[in-house]
C-alpha cells in the first residue's frame, strides 16, 4: 500500500525535499527527484506546489517562515534598487507612486452629493430639519436608555448629557418608546435619543428627530468614558460646542449629517473652545469630543474630553420611531452591500 | 422638452412634484416640473394615463390638484382642482371614457365629469389606502384601506358596492384578524382581485363565487406590504414591502417563488411591464430599478437624485414593438404606485409600433 511521503524541507533536518505528488507518482519519480536534486543546488517543486499541501504542521510552519522570509528579502531588494535609480535620475525621477487605499479605490457612489445640485439643495431645505438650519427651532434632547441600566450605561448617558446641550436624562422605567414619543412632543423635546444596552455595555443607539423625522438606528461601539481616556482634560463646561461633520458624501451620508448637526444648537459665534467631531470613515461614525485652543496662527493644541464612541447606522426609517410598521429610507443588509470592501453607503 | 418626454419609458413622480421621466435605451433621467414651483405641497400621491393611448400623464398632487402632462409637447397643459388637503391625500386616480375618478384618504370617491362641475361623489369609508380601477371593466373600482375591507364599486350604481370582501375567521388565539389592505391589483381575464396588506398577507378574492372571504391568502416577510404588480404572464404577483424586499409569488399554491434584491428602502412604486417580464420599482431610497421577472437580475438602475417617489407609469418603448406604459408614481422618497397597466395603446412615436388590443378588453 503506497501512501504518499509528503516530507517538507526542514531547518534541522536534511533531508531531501519531496514535492506534493500522487502516491504512486512519487516511488517512482523519487528517485529521479533525488538524482535531480543532487544536481540543482536548491529545491525543485512542480509548480502546483504550495505550502499549505504539507501535512505536517511543524514543517509546513518552518516552510511558510522560510518562504515569508525569502518575500521579504526580494521586497527590500527591489526597495533598494528603486531607491537607488531615484538618486541617480535625480529631478527626473518618476513622481512617488501613490499607495492604493480602501479610501482611495473607493467605488464611485451615484448618489455622491453634487454641491451644485438643485435637486438635492430644494430638498434639503424643505426636509425635517430645515428649521434648524434656518434657526427657527432649538434643539432639546432626551436621553434614555433601555429598560433597567447597568453602571457603564448610566455613567455614559450621563456624560453625553454634558457634552450636548439642553439634554436631559431619564429613566426608562419600562416605558414603551411609541407612548414616550407624544409625550415628548408636547413638552416640546426635538430629540429622543435611545441608548439599548447589552450585557452591562451600551451597544445601540435610536436616534429619533421629534416632530415627524426621521428615526436612525445605530449600532454603538468602542465607548470610552472620560475616566477611561489619557492624557484628557477636565470635564466639557456648558458652553455649546461646535461641530465638525467629516465625509458624508453621499445622500444618505447627507442626511445622517444633518441628523446630528442638528443636535445642537446653531451659533456662527463661537464661544467656548469647545468641539464635537463626527467622522465618518469607511461607514463607520466616530464620534470626539476635544477642547481646543491657538497657540499662534498655524499651531493648534487639542485636548480630548469626554466619551468617545463609534457608530455604525443599520437603518433608517422615515416617520418616528415605529420599527414594525415605519416605511423604512435604508436598511443595511448585509449580505447585498457588504459584499465589496470597497462600495460604502455613507 | 418634446423629444425629451417622447423616449421616456418610465415616468415617476417626486415628493417635490417633480415629474421624472427615465428613458431606459439612453439610461437618462429627465426633470419636467411645472416652472419653478417646487414645494412639499406638491408632492405626487397619484399618477395614472390620462388616455387609452399613454399620451398624457395624470398627476395627482398633496394639495388636492391633477395636473396634466402631455408626453407629446413635454409641458403640463392643464391643472384641475379635484378637493383640498383637508380630505387627506389622493389614494387613486383613474380615467374613464371623458370623466375622471378620484378618491382620498377620507373615502371621498368623485366622478368629474368632463366639461361639467357636477361631481357624483361615493363614500366609501374612512382610512382608504388604494383606489385601483379595472382596466377591463372600466367603470368598476376596488377600494380598501386599513380596517376597510375591500370593495368593489360600480360607478353606474354608486349607492352599494357590488362586492364587500368579508374578513377571514378569527385566528388560533380566537383573536379578530385586522385588516389593512395596502394595494390592489385586478387579475386580467377574470374576475379576481388580489389584494397586499400592512399585515403581510397577500390574499385573491373571486366575486363571481359567493364565497366572500378570500380564495387564496400567503404571507410574505414581517414587515407591511406596501406596493403590488401584476406582471404579464399570468399567475404570479410582485409584492413590495417596507424593508426594501421585492418577492414574487405564485397565485396558485401562494407560495414565493423569489425574491428581487437591490432595494434598501421602502417600496413605494412597483410596476410590470404589460408584456415583456419586467418590472420597475422605486423606493424610497431614491433608486428606479428595473428587474427581469425571470431571472430576478438587475437590468437597469438609476438615480432618482433627489427623493424617487412614485413611480406612476411606467411607459416603455422597447425594440419589441411594444410600448410600455406603465404609470407609476415616484415621489420622492416615496414611490407610490398608480399601476395602470397597459392598455392597449397604438403608440405613433415610431410608427411601426403597435399594440394590439389586449385580451382583457374583450
Amino acid at each position: 500500500m503506497l501512501y504518499s511521503d509528503k516530507r517538507g524541507k526542514t531547518k534541522k533536518v536534511k533531508r531531501k525535499v519531496k514535492p506534493d505528488e500522487a502516491p504512486v507518482q512519487e516511488m517512482d519519480q523519487a528517485e529521479g527527484e533525488e538524482t535531480e536534486k543532487k544536481s540543482v543546488s536548491g529545491p525543485c517543486f512542480p509548480p502546483t506546489f504550495s505550502v499549505s499541501e504539507i501535512k505536517n504542521k511543524q514543517r509546513r510552519h518552518a516552510m511558510f517562515l522560510k518562504l515569508k522570509e525569502e518575500k521579504r528579502k526580494q521586497k527590500l531588494e527591489l526597495k533598494k534598487k528603486k531607491k537607488k535609480e531615484r538618486k541617480a535620475l535625480g529631478d527626473q525621477a518618476p513622481p512617488k507612486e501613490v499607495p492604493k487605499t480602501i479610501e482611495n479605490q473607493r467605488i464611485y457612489d451615484e448618489t455622491t452629493v453634487n454641491p451644485e445640485d438643485e435637486e438635492v439643495a430644494f430638498d434639503e431645505g424643505t426636509d425635517e430639519f430645515s428649521a434648524y438650519f434656518s434657526r427657527l427651532t432649538n434643539p432639546k434632547v432626551l436621553i434614555t436608555t433601555s429598560d433597567r441600566p447597568r453602571g457603564r450605561t448610566v455613567r455614559f448617558c450621563e456624560q453625553l448629557a454634558t457634552v450636548i446641550p439642553h439634554a436631559h436624562v431619564y429613566y426608562r422605567r419600562g416605558l414603551a418608546l411609541k407612548r414616550v414619543i407624544p409625550q415628548c412632543v408636547s413638552r416640546g423635546f426635538t430629540y429622543v435619543m435611545v441608548i439599548n444596552e447589552d450585557r452591562k455595555v451600551p451597544n445601540g443607539l435610536v436616534l429619533c428627530h421629534l416632530p415627524d423625522g426621521p428615526t436612525a438606528h445605530f449600532k454603538v461601539s468602542n465607548v470610552r468614558l472620560r475616566k477611561e481616556m489619557k492624557r484628557r482634560g477636565k470635564d466639557p463646561t456648558e458652553h455649546v460646542p461646535e461641530v465638525i461633520l467629516n465625509n458624508f458624501s453621499t445622500r444618505l451620508g447627507h442626511s445622517i449629517g444633518r441628523l446630528f448637526a442638528a443636535l445642537f444648537p446653531h451659533d456662527p459665534q463661537f464661544v467656548g473652545r469647545q468641539v464635537a467631531t463626527f467622522h465618518n470613515q469607511r461607514d463607520f461614525i466616530f464620534f470626539r469630543f476635544h477642547r481646543y485652543i491657538f497657540k499662534n496662527e498655524k499651531k493648534v493644541g487639542i485636548q480630548e474630553l469626554g466619551p468617545r464612541f463609534t457608530l455604525k447606522l443599520r437603518s433608517l426609517q422615515k416617520g418616528t420611531f415605529d420599527s414594525k410598521f415605519g416605511e423604512y429610507e435604508w436598511v443595511h443588509k448585509r449580505h447585498e452591500m457588504d459584499s465589496s470592501r470597497r462600495k460604502f453607503h455613507l | 422638452m418634446a423629444a425629451k418626454s417622447q423616449i421616456c419609458s418610465i415616468w415617476l413622480g417626486s415628493e417635490t412634484g417633480i415629474l421624472k421621466g427615465v428613458s431606459l435605451t439612453k439610461k437618462q433621467a429627465f426633470n419636467f416640473c411645472e416652472m419653478s414651483c417646487l414645494s412639499r405641497d406638491q408632492e405626487v400621491c397619484v399618477m395614472a394615463w390620462g388616455d387609452p393611448q399613454e399620451s398624457e400623464v395624470l398627476v395627482g398632487s398633496v394639495n388636492g390638484t391633477v395636473k396634466t402632462f402631455s408626453i407629446d409637447k413635454g409641458i403640463f397643459t392643464a391643472t384641475r382642482e379635484c378637493g383640498d388637503p383637508s380630505q387627506g391625500r389622493f389614494t387613486g386616480l383613474a380615467v374613464t371614457d371623458s370623466s375622471m375618478i378620484t378618491c382620498v384618504e377620507s373615502g371621498l370617491l368623485k366622478v368629474w365629469k368632463e366639461g361639467s362641475t357636477e361631481t357624483v361623489e361615493v363614500n366609501v369609508g374612512n382610512g382608504i389606502c388604494r383606489m385601483q380601477q379595472n382596466p377591463s371593466q372600466r367603470h368598476r373600482v376596488a377600494t380598501g384601506g386599513k380596517e376597510n375591507p375591500l370593495k368593489v364599486w360600480d360607478l353606474e350604481r354608486p349607492d352599494k358596492p357590488i362586492f364587500t370582501a368579508k374578513n377571514v375567521a378569527h385566528d388560533w388565539l380566537d383573536m379578530r384578524v385586522p385588516v389593512w389592505v395596502r394595494d390592489i391589483g385586478f387579475i386580467p381575464d377574470s374576475d379576481k382581485i388580489v389584494t397586499c396588506t400592512g399585515h403581510q398577507q397577500v390574499r385573491v378574492y373571486d366575486p363571481s363565487t359567493p364565497q366572500r372571504r378570500p380564495v387564496l391568502e400567503a404571507r410574505f416577510g414581517e414587515y407591511p406590504l406596501t406596493a403590488l404588480s401584476l406582471p404579464a404572464s399570468r399567475g404570479t404577483v410582485v409584492v413590495g414591502n417596507t424593508h426594501g424586499e421585492l418577492a414574487i409569488l405564485d397565485l396558485r399554491k401562494g407560495l414565493v417563488c423569489g425574491c428581487l434584491k437591490g432595494l434598501a428602502g421602502a417600496v413605494r412604486g412597483l410596476q410590470c411591464h404589460p408584456s415583456l417580464p419586467l418590472v420597475a420599482s422605486c423606493g424610497l431610497d431614491r433608486f428606479l430599478r428595473v428587474h427581469s421577472l425571470e431571472d430576478r437580475s438587475l437590468q437597469h438602475k438609476s438615480s432618482s437624485a433627489d427623493d424617487s417617489g412614485d413611480v406612476e407609469e411606467v411607459k416603455a418603448e422597447e425594440e419589441g414593438d411594444e410600448v410600455w406604459d406603465t404609470m407609476e408614481t415616484v415621489t420622492e422618497k416615496t414611490k407610490k404606485r398608480a399601476a395602470q397597466k397597459d392598455e392597449a395603446t397604438i403608440t405613433g412615436v415610431d410608427g411601426k409600433k403597435k399594440r394590439k388590443l389586449v385580451e382583457k378588453v374583450m
